[in-house]
């Protein structure tokens, strides 16, 4: 039973704002179900009551101090833009026009 | 061991304090020999002649001075392009970043750069570091100096196929599964991982948060401690970064004693999957250890069993998240579509075109696990996974000092070899992962030829925090090698030629 299909992917992929094409969903689909059906086999190796670990070594808390420091400018922080105007990062239209 | 090029770090460094040699002349002499070599090995995606000799003339003031900085100034370094550096484009071996001209110097360089340690260039890399190969770098694999028709190791092979080639001295790898490691390992050069937020992940572009660290590639294990010592500290950019010092790791590399050392073998890694030869040599530096009245004890880690599945979903979803800001709006290639297209769709198609297969199939794996619905069955356990594996090391540590195993499964593999099968190649790093899932210290060191006489490594793993009781052990097993057989084994390898 594939557990990954390619409609799966297809929706995983626009999640991730990726464009895949029919041919790569197919060749996807396929190499992510058999590592899927691998890794799976963490399931059966915790139970409910195994504490869940999200960072190597533990920390609480971190801050800094709250003051002003030298930061880039706006001309720095431009300079890998794909496009600008007014000294602000340009994007094409974020709704549909309908 | 005559030429100047062959030498150590640390040896290399004695000759510029002596006035021996200048950095000019050492500068000059890796950048000719990276801008010869280079067409061969393609170790480097980038070569900085030009910054990188003025960076050697400021180094030889300060020598003439007797105001060196560090213990390395005015040694020369390769970097890993995944790091960034403002006067040299940084890709991460990605095609989305090929004229990203960084606006701020990672941490680890701001530190070489006030060692007064020259830059030669930026290092070829799998694609964000996601790879075992190099065959995954948008700029065609390293070649390995040992075989020019096999892997260097990856993601870190540039900076192995440097080192191992003499291209350059030393240089900086970063490991986030087994990066440094692994390619340390199939070249016969000394890779380490320091323990998670010993040296500052600031402006190294990420992977996998929770797991990467940057870390040292060198020829032997004192070079490695000393660069460490040049980047290691606190950095208050990296809020994961350790407060408490770890000490001078040159200091413990300089002990080379191992009577009474307690080693343990990591039983899950001591038995199948290794090729034979790569497991003789393994048996045979238990036995070089027992004899030089090191302590062997077999130490029991089942959970490591579940390490690599843990692993591919963790990474996964670090990364799909981490690479989410390639968004084709601040940095990075954009490219349009036709027509009057949204921010949504040029995104899209931006990250179509600009990034690898490695890269798309990783985040659509990692936003798998993280979707609705799964996410506890997959990346939860796998959080839960790695809690399990802390607990089998807290139990290893608390009766043996270090744990010892093969670094990889094989020695360098042909290129094409595994790269349209993932499982295959996840496999590589089935030894070093177990180390990133912890946060602990790991070092790989030569281990004598194997397969198709080509080098295989030795793993040497230490407590968290205790990367100086793993800096002794390498330099211990390293001499026992070395006294063996009368060189180190790099010196072994072919020369390169120019074609």
């Amino acid at each position: 039973m594939s557990e990954i299909t390619p409609e799966n992917v297809r929706h995983l992929a626009s999640l991730a704002r990726i464009l895949v094409t029919d041919e790569e969903v197919e060749k996807l689909a396929k190499e992510l179900d058999v590592i899927v059906e691998s890794v799976a086999m963490v399931k059966g190796a915790v139970s409910d009551d195994t504490p869940a670990t999200s960072h190597p070594i533990p920390m609480s808390n971190v801050y800094r101090e709250d003051v002003v420091k030298p930061s880039l400018s706006q001309e720095q922080a431009l300079s890998n833009a794909p496009d600008q105007a007014d000294g602000k990062f340009k994007v094409n239209a974020i709704l549909d026009e309908e | 061991m005559s030429e100047l090029y062959k030498k150590p770090a640390s040896e290399l460094a004695q000759m510029l304090r002596s006035g021996e040699v200048t950095s000019v002349e050492l500068t000059e002499l890796f950048l000719d020999r990276a801008e010869k070599l280079n067409p061969q090995t393609n170790s480097f995606l980038r070569i900085n002649r030009e910054t990188a000799l003025e960076q050697a003339k400021h180094a030889d003031e300060l020598i003439m001075a007797g105001n060196a900085p560090s213990a390395l100034t005015g040694v020369p370094i390769a970097v890993k392009d995944n790091l960034t550096t403002t006067d040299a484009i940084t890709t991460a071996g990605s095609k989305i970043l090929e004229n990203y001209l960084p606006q701020y110097d990672s941490t680890v360089v701001s530190k070489l750069r006030a060692a007064a340690m020259p830059i030669l260039g930026k290092t070829n890399l799998d694609e964000f570091a996601m790879g075992s190969s190099t065959e995954f770098s948008a700029y065609g694999p390293s070649k390995n100096p040992w075989d020019l028709e096999r892997i260097p190791g990856g993601s870190g092979g540039g900076s192995s196929s440097a080192v191992s080639g003499f291209l350059a001295p030393i240089a900086i790898g970063s490991d986030t599964g087994g990066s440094i490691r692994f390619p340390a390992a199939v070249t016969g050069s000394v890779g380490a991982k320091p323990t998670y937020g010993a040296v500052s992940r600031y402006g190294l572009i990420a992977l996998a948060s929770s797991l990467d660290q940057v870390g040292p590639v060198t020829n032997d294990v004192m070079d490695a401690a000393l660069l460490q010592d040049v980047i290691a500290g606190h950095d208050p950019m990296d809020s994961t970064s350790l407060v408490d010092s770890l000490g001078q790791m040159a200091d413990f590399a300089s002990k080379t004693d191992i009577k009474g050392l307690r080693v343990g073998v990591i039983k899950q890694l001591a038995s199948d999957g290794f090729q034979p030869s790569v497991k003789a040599r393994f048996d045979e530096s238990i036995q070089m250890l027992t004899d030089a009245g090191a302590e062997i004890v077999e130490v029991d880690c089942p959970s490591f069993e579940y390490a690599v599945s843990a692993y591919y979903l963790i990474l996964p979803a670090e990364a799909s998240s981490n690479l989410a800001r390639f968004d084709a709006v601040r940095f990075g290639e954009r490219v349009l579509p036709e027509g009057n297209p949204t921010i949504e769709r040029v995104m899209a198609s931006s990250r179509e075109a600009g990034f690898g297969p490695e890269v798309k199939r990783r985040i659509i794996l990692g936003t798998y696990a993280l979707s609705s619905g799964y996410y506890d069955a997959y990346y939860g356990s796998a959080q839960k996974v790695r809690t399990l594996i802390q607990q089998d090391f807290e139990k290893a540590f608390a009766s043996a000092d270090v744990l010892i195993s093969p670094t990889a499964p094989t020695t360098a593999f042909k290129f094409g070899e595994k790269l349209d099968d993932p499982l295959a190649m996840y496999l590589n790093d089935v030894a070093t992962i177990p180390a990133n899932l912890a946060g602990i210290p790991g070092i790989s060191v030569p281990n004598g030829l194997a397969e198709n006489d080509l080098p295989s490594g030795l793993q040497i793993l230490a407590a968290a925090k205790n990367d100086g009781v793993m800096y002794s052990a390498a330099a211990g097993i390293e001499k026992l090698h070395n006294d063996k057989w009368g060189k180190r084994m790099i010196d072994f390898a072919p020369e390169l030629e120019a074609k």
